[in-house]
């Protein structure tokens, strides 16, 4: 995991290591600090003149500017090192998930790669900076802390003996059992909060039922309950702060009363200003520890961070392209044969099985049936966006895993049922479907997808803004945009996902009437709940169960098709009697 | 979408105030306690260099040299004290980090359970006004910022200037002429560190922006996914990401860069200074200089040594007071964005008229009864302490209503409908129209500007608002389910419903069939708004919900949209049965599923244009009829 996420360092290695250096020349100073001063007390115990004082004492001031430099210089360098790190780990999510095929993009909730791209790359990032300015400084500072005291307190040094072991434990005791009671609160705190955002969601159903209190009483008994999981587990990290002071204070009495024998006695060149050197360092060897424990605490918690940014970079894209992909798809046609299909392999039930159908190149296809009978699926072969489970489907005579990925996607144009438009102005919105188009092919597409009308109503026309998710444009609008970016890829298969059900019925007949006239080479796939836009294709195909019930053209079905004539005479009755 | 009404931006100080205010309130004595023991612990932390001082003296002495057993009887009891000393401030230190490990979740639940109770009784206005994410984040970034500068900034501001005064006034005791050098020194760091400080929680406020920025990019992106792979479209949004990534970057950055200098370039004046606390010392002591000190102690060695390490612990407390000013510049501003919340105006609910069970006798005499006899009356108490009791029937009167939702851009002009018990009352009408919104008139959601709501024959305004929403059922299009298996989320349309009850409710509008063909059937659990279900059959099930609640009247907004029309008419008899005897206003897409309405209402703009039922609209060749035979198109 670590290695897997220390690529992403990159460019940045070069400050990080610049700032280990930096660290470590502070640390040295820092630790040189106490001991020149306890020279200079001395010295002036011993009567020495001015100018030797002043001497040291500059000395002193010049290491530390040297100190502040190094610290400072490393707080920027770590600063630039660790947001780098984590650019470069946002970019590489980000790019992986590029990668992703339908199938992967199923696996994680939208939600969750947003979380995954934010909050858990700060988490990381903080530990990243903890790391290089802290996991080094820390070990370095208590080992040199230790051996100073040693060169200058010979056996008063002894007190550490005692006294880091003791907190080490002590402190190695606190995070194993308060670590497991961290991790199992916070799951339950990203619970609760998901059950408030659930609350905020379902305002309107809480409100229409007046469940108003009921939720109160639930939340209370979910939230207490983390409360008082949060504050057993926060109480046991509470017994640092005083253990912590114990070894401090114990410290303390030991050099006091030990120091003074020794320097009364003239024993091992104990003085005061030794003693005083002793102090110093005992707070440094202990606060370096407490560090130690801290960077600990921080690095576990954000393990499940970086685990959950391991799980999208190691998730590896379901479809690849072959060696040596053929790029040209040579025309329309589409042949499906014995597929049978499922959205996992650990899935039962098959969502398509033994498919056999044979697609002419230029001809128009409606497919209708009720909602769940995969009528999506069979459609989403065709461009590979799922890789068929058994059998093949083949496209201009080639099997669909022999192209080329993105030559494929640009021949067959697809407008997903679950449409979207991006933030930007329509035309930036229609340019995805060709990103060099001009603007007379986009009003001709647009004029196509009977948009160009609409659009011209409003005031900026073409540069009109869309909003984040498209709201500021009607469903109907909406779905004629996003068959005009279709339309801009010149595709050779056009497949229209239950894309104009907002539409009225005049504007879709004249769509398919465009799609007639205009581009008779394309082979056109609909899918539709309304007869009216399948009626008059050259084959119908009505699908049940995740399999083909009936094809053909709609005079023969309604002779043949139960399920096709049970639709159709429930949308015709009444509106057909009437005269049209 | 923010609300932009809300009273002016409260200031520091008074979010400050409230803070403290509301630690008093929660916890009267836990909190002067633990601020004791927190004083207490601070001021022992000061003593020790009294002692320490003594200690070199003794030893310092030059006459003491060698007298070891002297000296070991002069030094005992100091040694003693301190122990005691210590062993204070241990127990005060215990005391405090066990209380604040108490007080601070305590706090942050009391605090969470007030947002939340507060936001359960808010209009639902604040929600539609108020992005969800917005909302959320109060609960979790907002709390976050604010647990830290309880648990963390608070308790160390106030040790750090306990300590700071302590110390002060030891130093003070000693030598005045080196406090005042301590003094100087300690005034540059406020400076530095104000500058730099605040040159960091300008960043960090700039970081969050950003923060938002590529979160909002993500989502987006993250949605259109799908889009995206269809359209080949990866390296271009690569490239979009690549500038917000870059803007992140650099904020971040300069405020991690600001807040990581802030440390060292601190604790290296401490650094500073203690070397010119050494070397002044030094000079003073050769120099023989005179001091003015409150003990009238002179310069000797035992003053400067004990003075150094007082040096050290002065600057290192304001150090650490440093450090918090980014924490308390964030958890300030959470905490003023958790207040808004709190100050939100809750639904003002002036009813008086309550829904009650009811016994009804041949000669149409109601008694009021508590248990359930599937028969309702309100229960209507009047100004000379008299009650009356009215059956309640679902007749709903709407009387020239007018309403808009913000000043000035009217929605409903002059709508006029009656529902009589039992009818089915349809609108027709595109997105805008204002058919959802007669919907939230009727339970009350949003108050009417001008004209009458009467059910049966009471004005809505007198029903107490839970009891009015109890009496209406109401299926949405955009279905919310909650975590928690099938069962329980049928049974949240009435919490005393049998097992039994709800299966029943579950076959009568269809959704039985493919509840039992889960994998563990009504006890299947459903999460995240039951995404592992189909838009439609969360709507069945969202149906099945408001038919156990079998209320007398209904209200379905495009409750059926996402069934296909197959299955709808197979679910239609079951919707047909729903229905029957009971008052329903049905919102639809579809025509065939208003088509056999009692009354078909088309609206148009907030006004209603044409009104009565199928044959009849038909007839009429309007705007109905055009719909109908698709020649426009409906949104």
């Amino acid at each position: 995991m670590v290695k897997k996420l220390a690529k992403s360092v990159r460019e940045y290695k070069f400050l990080s290591i610049l700032t280990l250096i930096f660290i470590i020349g502070e640390v040295i100073i820092e630790v040189f600090i106490p001991f020149i001063t306890a020279y200079m007390v001395e010295r002036v115990k011993d009567g020495a003149d001015i100018n030797e004082i002043i001497k040291i004492g500059s000395f002193l001031a010049v290491m530390a500017c040297v100190s502040l430099a190094c610290g400072g210089i490393a707080g920027f360098t770590c600063a630039k090192a660790s947001a780098g790190f984590a650019k470069n780990l946002r970019k590489d999510v980000f790019h992986k998930i590029q990668t992703y095929t339908f199938e992967n993009i199923d696996k994680f909730s939208s939600a969750s790669l947003v979380t995954r791209m934010t909050t858990d790359v700060a988490n990381v990032q903080m530990s990243y900076m903890m790391l290089i300015r802290t996991a080094i400084r820390c070990p370095l500072m208590l080992v040199f802390a230790i051996v100073m005291a040693y060169v200058m307190g010979g056996f008063l040094a002894t007190a550490f003996v005692v006294v880091v072991p003791f907190l080490g434990f002590g402190l190695y005791l606190i995070g194993r059992k308060a670590m497991p009671a961290f991790r199992g609160v916070f799951k339950k705190y990203d619970k609760l909060n998901e059950s408030i955002e659930e609350n905020v969601r379902g305002i309107r159903v809480v409100k229409g039922f007046s469940r108003e209190e009921y939720e109160k009483q639930k939340f209370e008994v979910a939230a207490d309950d983390i409360r008082k999981d949060f504050t057993k587990a926060e109480r046991i990290v509470a017994l640092n702060s005083p253990l912590m002071q114990i070894c401090m204070y114990f410290n303390m009495v030991f050099i006091m009363f030990v120091g003074s024998k020794m320097t009364v006695l003239g024993q091992h060149g104990v003085d005061i200003g030794q003693m005083s050197a002793m102090l110093t360092y005992g707070m440094q060897i202990l606060i370096s520890l407490m560090m130690l424990s801290m960077i600990y605490v921080i690095l576990t918690m954000s393990t499940e961070s970086a685990k959950r940014i391991c799980e999208v970079l190691n998730e590896e894209p379901a479809i690849c392209n072959p060696e040596n992909p053929v790029t040209d798809v040579s025309d329309g046609s589409i042949k499906f044969e014995n597929v049978s299909f499922k959205y996992s392999a650990s899935a039962k039930r098959f969502a398509l099985s033994n498919i056999n159908l044979e697609i002419p190149s230029g001809s128009t296809v409606g497919i209708i049936g009720g909602t769940g009978v995969s009528k999506t699926s069979l459609v989403q072969l065709i461009p590979r966006l799922y890789d068929v489970t058994e059998g093949s489907v083949k496209v201009a005579g080639k099997d669909v895993r022999e192209y080329d990925i993105e030559s494929l996607r640009s021949a067959v144009a697809m407008v997903l049922q679950k449409n979207l438009l991006f933030s930007g102005t329509i035309k930036e919105n229609l340019r995805w479907g060709n990103a060099g188009a001009t603007d007379e092919e986009i009003i001709q597409a647009c004029k196509l997808a009977q948009a160009d009308e609409f659009i011209q109503s409003f005031p900026d026309k073409y540069d009109t803004k869309i909003e984040q998710g498209g709201t500021n444009v009607s469903g109907g609008q909406k779905q004629r945009l996003c068959i005009a970016r279709a339309l801009l890829k010149k595709p050779r298969i056009l497949i229209l996902d239950d894309s104009t059900s907002a539409v009225d019925t005049k504007t879709d007949a004249l769509i398919r009437a465009g799609f007639k006239e205009y581009i008779p080479e394309t082979t056109k796939i609909i899918i539709a709940q309304r007869i009216a836009s399948v009626e008059d294709a050259d084959i119908i195909i009505v699908m049940d169960n995740g399999g083909i019930t009936a094809i053909g053209k709609h005079d023969e079905l309604l002779k043949t098709s139960h399920i096709y004539r049970e639709v159709y005479e429930q949308q015709v009755q009444g509106g057909a009697e009437d005269e049209e | 979408m923010k609300n932009d009404s809300v009273k002016p931006k409260t200031n520091k100080k008074s979010t400050i105030k409230r803070i403290l205010k509301m630690l008093i309130e929660f916890f009267p004595v836990l909190i002067p306690v633990t601020a004791v023991c927190i004083i207490f612990s601070a001021i022992v932390s000061v003593i020790p260099a009294l002692f320490t001082q003594k200690i070199y003296e003794i030893i310092g002495n030059p006459d003491n040299f060698g007298k070891w057993d002297y000296v070991f009887d002069k030094i005992l009891p100091l040694i003693i004290w301190l122990i005691c000393v210590y062993l204070l401030s241990l127990l005060s230190i215990t005391t405090y980090t066990q209380l604040m490990a108490y007080i601070t979740h305590r706090f942050l639940h009391k605090t969470r359970r007030k947002m939340f109770d507060g936001m359960q009784n808010l209009p639902i206005k604040y929600f539609d006004t108020h992005k969800h994410g917005d909302i959320m984040s109060h609960y979790t970034n907002d709390l976050d910022t604010l647990r830290e500068l309880v648990a963390n900034a608070m308790p160390t501001l106030l040790q750090s200037c306990v300590i700071v005064v302590g110390v002060l006034s030891v130093m003070i005791y000693y030598s005045i002429w080196m406090t005042l050098i301590v003094l100087c020194g300690v005034f540059v760091m406020m400076l530095v560190s104000k500058k730099i400080g605040g040159g960091s929680a300008k960043y960090f406020v700039r970081q969050q922006k950003s923060i938002g920025q590529a979160e909002g990019f993500v989502q987006e992106m993250m949605n259109g996914q799908k889009v995206v792979k269809v359209f080949n479209h990866e390296k271009e949004s690569e490239e979009d990401f690549e500038k917000i990534n870059e803007q992140l970057f650099q904020d971040s950055r300069r405020a991690h860069a600001y807040a990581n200098v802030l440390g060292p370039i601190i604790m290296n004046i401490g650094n500073i200074l203690y070397v010119i606390v050494a070397v002044c010392g030094g000079l003073f002591i050769l120099l023989n200089a005179k001091n003015v000190s409150l003990s009238g102690m002179a310069f000797n060695i035992s003053i400067v040594v004990p003075f150094m390490n007082m040096t050290k612990q002065f600057t290192g407390n304001v150090n650490q007071v440093s450090q918090q000013i980014n924490i308390i510049v964030m958890g300030l501003a959470g905490a003023q964005r958790i207040f808004e919340l709190m100050d939100q105006e809750p639904e003002v609910d002036d009813g008086y008229v309550t829904l009650v069970n009811a016994e009804i006798d041949e000669n149409g005499n109601i008694t009021e009864t508590k248990k359930r006899t599937g028969k309702w009356a309100w229960k209507h108490p009047h100004h000379d302490g008299t009650l009356t009791y009215t059956q309640l029937k679902g007749d709903v009167r709407l009387v020239g209503v007018d309403f808009s939702y913000t000043e000035g851009k009217q929605i409903l002009h002059d709508v006029s409908v009656y529902a009589e018990p039992g009818q089915k009352v349809a609108f027709v009408g595109a997105t805008g129209a204002g058919k959802t919104t007669i919907t939230n008139l009727i339970n009350c959601f949003y108050n009417i500007e001008d004209g009458k709501i009467r059910y049966d024959g009471i004005n809505i305004n007198k029903i107490k608002k839970d009891d009015l929403r109890r009496s209406l059922g109401i299926v949405l299009q955009e279905t919310n389910l909650f975590t928690g298996t099938v069962m329980e989320n049928i049974r949240y349309g009435r919490l005393d419903a049998t097992d039994e009850e709800c299966i029943e409710a579950a076959k009568l509008s269809g959704a039985d069939d493919f509840i039992t063909r889960l994998p563990e059937g009504y006890e299947t659990q459903l999460s995240n708004n039951g995404a592992n279900l189909s838009q439609g059959q969360r709507q069945l099930i969202a149906i099945a919900r408001a038919a156990v609640a079998d209320p007398p009247v209904m209200i379905l907004d495009e409750a059926t949209s996402s069934i296909d029309t197959r299955t709808e008419a197979i679910v239609q008899k079951g919707m047909d049965r729903l229905m029957e005897g009971r008052t329903v206003f049905v919102i639809a897409h579809r025509l065939s599923t208003v088509k056999n309405s009692d009354v078909i209402m088309v609206l148009d703009k907030g006004r209603i244009i044409e009104r009565g039922d199928h044959n009849k609209l038909i007839a009429e060749k309007g705007t109905y009829y055009q719909l109908y035979t698709g020649a426009f198109e409906l949104e």
